[in-house]
């Protein structure tokens, strides 16, 4: 008796490990259960972020094609690593169109020098005011904003090389 | 005491005691850990809680009053569903408590409905996202000071 | 070039861990020639001509204990140079390193350079490694009291152990990374994160983490080598109290930092990453204690074994809980599970292969001598228990929100829960402690006992007399605790009474001094629990408020300006009875990125401290002052030093027994 006892914490540890193991191998949800999806886009005007670009308004978004519309800093890491593929999806022929929160012109215009640039618009947004009307509360952020201006789909955090095309998926399905 | 009645008696201590510590903790988390609810949350539910609970939602547009003292406010708080909260604070806000954000505040319900707050919760990074509001109506943000 | 050197390194330190453990399971196998056999050419197979036929039998490679202890100097060596080589990486900002080009700035102070090597993920890991090998060296060098065979199996335990974790930081944190593109300038300038407390907390919480991996790679040793006696006890104990005052600082600097720094006089949050650093905390002590009876008494072997593998595994179990980003929440950890997964695998293997020894091997260790319940053995099994039950219980605490999570409830587990369950025990706890010291090894009885501490306990009743009669009405915790505080404190000086100081060991200082320090914490926060006063109000420049004995005039605001922050600065005029002086809280707003934080103003007085803090103006030119006196706070990081500068002096005081007991045992047998 004295024996099996002592695997008894052996056998508890294990049963933890295998607990922990299903918990996290559960999928992932977040990128599904928006509640914005079907709702319009929030009224807004901003200004340009960067002088190359023009800034970003409701009326750009309702122009009757779907657009990705990209929420982004230029002081935010996860940002960088989707510029990737943000080009991709734009070589793929996704309009593209940012909004830059909390963020300074020169920043974000060094930061569009060093990953890329793929937008058509960059809207500034430095007291975060459309990022939380839009219920995004993080950075980065995608949506897909169809060409009537209803938010297709929220992508919550950075899009990654395997997401691409569920994206494109999205965007061609708003159109 | 012999040598292996000892052992045997201090392993079947120690094993009691272990288990004395499970049901003490369950027991305990049962009254003790806070549940979190949306406003839609709490209409389905039909009662109020009453021990100390989380609640979040988003801050009505021109909900926030602040009480003649300059430190009391009260706010209502929404979601997606008609249904509303109403929140009073005593203390120093956050820096991103602001109308049409997100807030997690940590508290208890007084007889009536409103909702008293000890706390207005927040995480300090950026990226983050409050546990509690993920899935929730929109991804808002809150931020911190305890 | 420096960035490769660095990996070349990581690559020879992590080769040189494989070799130390291979060495060391070689010198372990029956058969093997010990040091002495195979002086002088290493691989020979040792004296007189080897038998061809016999040949395979005798081991052909025998491995002295030198050999094993000097490849674990080198991989400390070689990995203590890989992380120079990354900390010069970001002294001189190597733009092209992606960790530098994330973390750091050229525009950084030089120190926060400095500390920003380890002040992420990558650097943390590669600090992790470095402060193994460092132990494992340490281990070699200085360990003279343990017999051969098991401290080339701590050795190589240790060793085992640092393969994992190379193993993640080679293939799933590489530090040394480059970018493809080089930024023009690096992006670590946050300004929050630095703070001297910040940047060298870390450190100090780690070579205490790291440290308790000696303890588990002695039990592993000592189970493989069926060596569980006081000898290995011994031996163990001042690698534990090392590591344990690093701990017992870490912690005591974290809840100073995060007082001072958060802005709301709380000192303690029960926060999962202060819980992490907790739990090995609890297991050490408790490990410690057990370590003593077993050294002294020959009593506790697999109770020592097993806290000595709980106490590694808490530690690691913090680790993952900290690193795999599970604590924001579960589906962050699911977006990015590489590294969680990685070290949820190091921790199944390392705590589930030292369980399965346990469970192997415990069974042919001899028993120890018995005792009686009423004893030093019986109220140091008491102290263990209640320091396992309440480690028990926070862990739960810890990891009860995340179970709940991943079924889809959202709930949290804060102060409530773990005042309610770890406050009672830990009151009793203190109590065990006071009474323990007091008590004869083996058998005592319970009358002489009681007239031991007939005067704590004198001083406990009257300490109740005060509390009913000048503060009436407080609530049950801090009340007890104050009864209890000084009661306490009487008796952990009880030791010293009628002895002769001067011929006291050091060690019965060392016990006397950390106890000492418990009651001191535990007087600080029971009245910082019950004696605090607040005071929150909207006031106009010009007005007075009161809070506990002070009287304090708003003078006014002014903006000030740093170098990359801006703020409204108040200034307050406080004054009790005679004398004022000025306090100054902040309310900073910095740009990069943009955030704002409170800057409190304290001012540290003999008897408490008053803690001042400014919020937002309203629409009528008022602003918001919150503002405490706290009695006797300081206390509680006061008595956190004495229990660290008390395992100081028991360090000192066993490393010296031990050297002045060698040094005659090699004169006699001279």
């Amino acid at each position: 008796m004295r024996r099996a006892i002592l695997w008894v914490p052996l056998a508890v540890f294990l049963l933890l490990v295998g607990l922990v193991v299903w918990g996290l191998s559960r999928p992932d949800d977040t990128t599904i259960h928006s509640q914005m999806i079907g709702k319009p886009m929030p009224g807004f005007a901003l200004q340009p972020a960067v002088a190359s670009h023009p800034g970003l308004s409701l009326a750009d978004l309702r122009s009757g094609q779907p657009h990705l519309v990209n929420v982004f800093a230029s002081w935010c890491i996860p940002c960088r690593t989707e510029a990737a593929q943000l080009a991709q999806l734009k070589a793929r022929g996704v309009p593209i169109v940012g909004i830059a929160v909390r963020d300074k012109s020169e920043d974000v215009a060094g930061f569009l020098g060093q990953y890329g640039d793929p937008f058509e618009r960059i809207g500034s947004d430095p007291r975060s005011q459309v990022q939380f009307d839009l219920g995004s509360s993080g950075v980065p952020e995608t949506f897909i904003v169809d060409g009537r201006g209803v938010i297709r789909l929220q992508h919550i955090g950075e899009v990654r090389p395997e997401e691409v095309a569920s994206v494109y998926a999205a965007w061609e399905q708003a159109k | 005491m012999k040598p292996k009645s000892q052992r045997l008696t201090l392993l079947l201590i120690a094993i009691a005691a272990v288990i004395g510590a499970v049901l003490l903790a369950m027991s305990a988390l049962r009254d003790q850990a806070a549940y979190f609810y949306t406003p839609g949350d709490l209409a389905r539910q039909g009662t109020l809680p009453a021990s100390a609970v989380r609640i979040g939602g988003m801050v009505q547009k021109g909900s926030i009053r602040r009480a003649a003292d300059g430190v009391t406010i009260e706010f209502v708080v929404t979601d997606e569903t008609p249904n509303q909260l109403r929140v009073r604070y005593r203390g120093i806000v956050p820096d991103l408590f602001k109308e049409g954000s997100g807030v997690v505040a940590e508290g208890r319900f007084a007889p009536g409905g409103l909702f008293v707050a000890d706390e207005i919760l927040a995480k300090h990074d950026e990226n983050y996202r409050p546990p509690e509001l993920v899935g929730a109506k929109g991804e808002h943000k809150s931020e911190s000071l305890r | 070039m420096i960035a490769e050197a660095g990996l070349a390194a990581l690559w020879i330190a992590a080769a040189l861990s494989l070799l130390q453990l291979f060495f060391g399971v070689l010198a372990l196998l029956p058969g093997t020639g010990r040091g002495t056999a195979a002086e002088g050419g290493g691989g020979g197979a040792g004296s007189g001509a080897v038998d061809p036929s016999t040949a395979l039998r005798a081991v052909p490679l025998p491995i002295p204990g030198r050999s094993v202890r000097a490849v674990a100097i080198a991989q400390a060596v070689v990995v203590g140079l890989s992380f120079l080589l990354l900390i010069q990486l970001f002294l001189r900002t190597d733009l092209s390193v992606e960790l530098v080009a994330a973390n750091s700035h050229s525009l950084k102070p030089w120190l926060y350079k400095f500390a920003g090597a380890w002040g992420n993920h990558e650097g943390s890991m590669l600090l992790w490694v470095t402060v193994l090998a460092l132990a494992g060296a340490a281990v070699a060098l200085f360990e003279r009291s343990l017999e051969e065979r098991t401290l080339l199996a701590t050795l190589a335990a240790q060793a085992a152990i640092g393969l994992g974790f190379y193993a993640f930081l080679l293939f799933a944190s590489n530090p040394f990374r480059r970018l493809l593109q080089v930024p023009v300038e690096g992006n670590g300038l946050n300004p929050l994160l630095q703070d001297p407390g910040l940047a060298f907390h870390p450190p100090t919480l780690y070579f205490g983490y790291v440290g308790v991996s000696i303890a588990f790679s002695f039990a592993v040793g000592a189970l493989v080598t069926r060596n569980v006696g006081p000898a290995f006890a011994r031996a163990m104990r001042p690698w534990v109290l090392v590591a344990w005052i690093f701990l017992t600082l870490g912690i005591t600097a974290g809840s100073y930092w995060a007082y001072y720094e958060l802005g709301w006089g709380g000192w303690w949050f029960w926060d999962p990453v202060e819980n992490a650093s907790l739990m090995p905390w609890l297991a050490t002590t408790a490990l410690l204690h057990s370590a003593t009876v077993l050294a002294t008494r020959d009593s506790l072997r697999a109770w020592t074994v097993m806290l000595a593998v709980v106490a590694f595994s808490m530690s690691m179990v913090g680790t993952f809980l900290v690193r795999s980003g599970i604590l924001t929440s579960v589906h962050a950890f699911a977006i990015d599970p590489r590294r969680g997964a990685f070290i949820l695998a190091l921790l199944a293997l390392y705590i589930g292969g030292a369980l399965t020894l346990f469970a192997l091997r415990v069974g042919t260790v001899k028993e120890g001598s018995t005792f009686e319940p009423v004893s030093r053995e019986g109220a140091l099994v008491l102290n263990n228990l209640l320091l396992t039950v309440i480690l028990g219980l926070v862990l739960i605490g810890t990891l009860y929100p995340l179970v709940t999570e991943a079924l889809g409830v959202k709930v949290s587990v804060g102060a409530p829960y773990f005042n309610l369950v770890a406050g009672p025990l830990a009151l009793l706890l203190v109590v065990a402690m006071a009474a323990g010291p007091l008590m004869r090894w083996r058998r005592d009885r319970l009358k002489a006992v009681a007239g031991r501490v007939a005067l704590p306990i004198l001083i406990t009743a009257l300490t109740l007399l005060a509390l009913v009669l000048l503060a009436p009405g407080l609530p049950v915790f801090p009340f007890l605790g104050l009864m209890l505080a000084l009661g306490v404190g009487a008796a952990s000086l009880a030791p010293l009474w009628k002895r002769n100081l001067r011929r006291t060991p050091l060690f019965t200082y060392g016990m006397v001094i950390s106890h000492l320090g418990i009651a001191v914490s535990l007087a600080g926060m029971a009245s910082n629990a019950a004696f605090t006063k607040e005071t929150l109000v909207a006031a106009r420049p010009g007005e007075s408020v009161r809070v506990g004995p002070y009287s304090v005039r708003f003078a006014g605001v002014d903006p000030v300006a740093g170098q990359n922050w801006t703020a409204v600065e108040a200034t307050l005029i406080a004054s009790r009875g005679g004398g004022s002086f000025t306090l100054k809280p902040e309310a900073r707003a910095f740009s990069a990125p943009p955030t704002e934080t409170s800057e409190a103003a304290i001012a540290t007085r003999l008897d408490g401290q008053l803690y001042t803090v400014i919020g937002k103006p309203d629409a009528e030119g008022r602003w918001q002052l919150r503002l405490w006196w706290k009695p006797f706070v300081t206390l509680i990081w006061a008595g956190g030093a004495m229990v660290a500068i008390g395992g100081f002096l028991a360090l000192l005081g066993r490393v010296r027994r031990e050297r002045r007991a060698r040094f005659r045992h090699e004169e006699a047998y001279a």
